[in-house]
């Protein structure tokens, strides 16, 4: 059955620099997102995979096209109004993990629902769910500098699921940590989708997470130049082609 | 966790938050204690008008403060004054300065105050040895026991030279201090009279005339009823007098604007200070503060936790701040000049220390507001 897409993005034009510098850096992208998918962004560096990871975010604006969001077009909002959006509907994985260093892992997680306005008990009940789920409940009180690269990039994952978002987004989420961690987060990003049912898309360019998406989207020069989609009933970490398939059957 | 963030942050660099609890406390002691100046300076110019008994100063035509009453009213402005509706007693005194002759050797110059305590119209306050009985011996005075040294005598027995008379100290007082470091010497009227010769041919004639008013006369009535009868002389409210002299002796020699100016200096040095580190910890944590925007905070939420970190800094500086103005007060306690600290200005401090912290927070509020949250993928 497919779901309704809790994302789309509908010929998205992202402009950047200006005057002799000006660069497109999208040129008319469009996709969609539905829960309990692993999607993986992928591309070379300069392709416009960021760009377009911070304009699904809602953090960039594109200079053309649409985007809805959870049923919401993101359309005329203010920064405000796309603050609250990303706040309600969205969770981000960054690649530096960006923890808040002064806080242990459990005020790191907290933070994000305080921001959303969940305060007090029920806040850190949630939030030492969540790390408990990643498998970091015996690390609460541990602050990032004491924790590996793969235990801090668990606490960002706690913190971007943490207030139930039906989007996760997560740049280069394995970028800087190494096999086994890297295999661990995927596998935690996997998860999430699946049992959650949260579309998670992740930008990478490391060929190590291809196992674990439902679906990879290749992006090349600011456009879409191709989409492999994991075939139903297919536990294995292959993906089809799906591109190669279309085009074939189309002749 | 706003104030959870805005503590760590805070505690993160132990030196940035020394430094800034330093400009603080700088700011709070400089202002406390020109502040403290300007209120111990104002209640000793002040403290002889706030205490008399009086409803309307009749004072000659341009005095200028208490110490400086100009030329002298005559028996016939009293009389004037006395017949006036609404007057129930018209009481005289004198103020003037004097030569005073220590035992010793040399001389100063004090501030003689003459008045009968019987009428009813001022009196030495805080007297901690000997009675105003003892002041109405032949040739007794009060003096302070502060300005014992400055006078060159012992305490209660010491003799000295007041112009033409000699005087004997009878009683002691505590904490009547002069602004004008003449010190202030009580006698009776009749003996100030005949020490600075005032008594003259026509005799009888006083400094100031305090006049107290029936139970329910109307003060504005009455002063000006006395202004249309007494041609020579002003007739003040002690609010107007109090005033005239404030101004005479803090904005006129220019003394007032002198601590109302290094107060002004401290609020703005301890402000720049304060500023200055607020920004560049917002700097330092800006990462932090890009992250908290992409993960959907409102603009108003990182406000709050700068705002909590400079009301953190504040709450701080100033619990310092004021222990160390404490110990400037008690030390100044026996100085020409002792400051005061009054509940209200403590409590001012305390605004005025947050509304500068504030203030401090408005660069770096400017900063965050001019984050890009898309900075967090370029990291």
């Amino acid at each position: 059955m497919t779901q309704s897409p809790v994302l789309e993005a509908h010929d998205i034009v992202k402009e950047l620099g200006k005057g002799a510098g000006k660069v497109m850096a999208l040129k008319g992208v469009s996709l969609s997102l539905v829960p309990g998918e692993l999607t993986l962004l992928m591309g070379p560096s300069g392709s416009g995979k960021t760009t377009l990871l911070s304009i699904l975010g809602c953090i960039l604006s594109p200079t053309a096209g649409s985007i809805r969001i959870a049923g919401h077009s993101t359309e005329g909002l203010n920064a405000e109004q796309l603050a609250e959006l990303r706040r309600r509907h969205i969770g981000f994985i960054f690649q530096s993990y960006n923890l808040f260093p002064t806080l242990n892992a459990l005020e790191n997680v907290r933070i994000a629902l305080d921001v959303l306005g969940q305060k007090g008990y029920p806040a850190a009940a949630r939030a030492e769910e969540v790390l408990r789920e990643v498998g970091l409940g015996h690390r609460l009180q541990s602050f990032p500098g004491n924790l590996s690269g793969g235990e801090q990039q668990r606490v960002a994952v706690a913190r971007a699921i943490a207030a139930s978002p039906s989007i996760v987004l997560a740049d280069e989420p394995t970028a800087a940590l190494d096999s086994e961690n890297g295999h661990a987060v995927m596998a935690l990003l996997a998860r999430i989708a699946k049992e959650q049912q949260r579309s998670v898309l992740a930008v990478t360019h490391d060929p190590r997470t291809l196992g674990y998406a439902d679906r990879v989207i290749r992006i090349e020069d600011g456009k879409i130049v191709g989409e492999e989609r994991r075939p139903e009933g297919v536990n294995s970490p292959e993906i089809t082609d799906l591109t190669k398939k279309r085009r074939k059957a189309h002749g | 966790m706003i104030l959870t963030l805005a503590i760590r942050n805070l505690l993160h660099d132990r030196i940035r938050l020394a430094v800034t609890l330093v400009g603080i406390l700088f700011s709070i002691v400089l202002v406390a204690v020109q502040l403290g100046l300007y209120l111990g300076s104002s209640r000793m110019i002040t403290d002889m008008i706030e205490r008399s008994n009086s409803d309307l100063w009749i004072t000659a035509f341009g005095a200028k403060s208490f110490e400086e009453g100009g030329i002298l009213l005559t028996p016939r402005e009293r009389h004037q004054a006395l017949a006036t509706p609404g007057v129930k007693a018209v009481i005289p005194m004198i103020s003037a300065f004097a030569e005073w002759r220590k035992p010793s050797g040399g001389s100063t110059r004090v501030a003689l105050v003459g008045i009968d305590k019987e009428d009813g119209g001022l009196e030495p306050w805080n007297m901690i040895q000997g009675t105003w009985e003892d002041v109405r011996a032949p040739d007794a005075i009060a003096v302070d026991r502060t300005y014992l040294k400055d006078l060159g005598i012992e305490g209660v027995g010491s003799t000295a030279q007041i112009a033409a008379g000699r005087v004997r100290v009878r009683a002691l007082t505590e904490g009547i201090r002069s602004f004008t470091q003449s010190p202030y010497v009580f006698t009776t009227i009749g003996r100030a009279r005949n020490l600075v010769n005032f008594d003259g041919e026509k005799g009888d004639k006083s400094t100031f005339l305090l006049v107290q008013l029936e139970p329910g006369a109307d003060v504005v009535s009455v002063q000006q009823a006395l202004r249309e009868r007494l041609d020579g002389a002003e007739v003040l409210t002690k609010a107007e007098f109090r005033d005239r002299s404030l101004t005479q002796w803090l904005f006129k020699t220019g003394a007032g604007i002198a601590l109302i100016g290094g107060a002004l200096l401290g609020i703005l040095v301890g402000t720049v200070i304060v500023a200055q580190t607020l920004y560049s910890s917002t700097k330092d944590h800006i990462n932090e503060f890009a992250t908290l925007r992409a993960l959907g905070s409102s603009s108003g939420y990182i406000h709050k936790v700068i705002l909590a970190q400079a009301g953190l800094s504040a709450v701080l500086g100033y619990i310092l701040g004021m222990a160390i103005s404490f110990g400037v007060l008690l030390l100044s306690r026996d100085s020409p000049l002792p400051l005061v600290m009054t509940p209200g200005l403590a409590f001012w401090l305390f605004a005025l220390t947050l509304f500068m912290c504030a203030i401090s927070a408005v660069s770096a509020i400017i900063k965050v507001t001019k984050i890009d949250p898309a900075t967090v993928f370029s990291r």
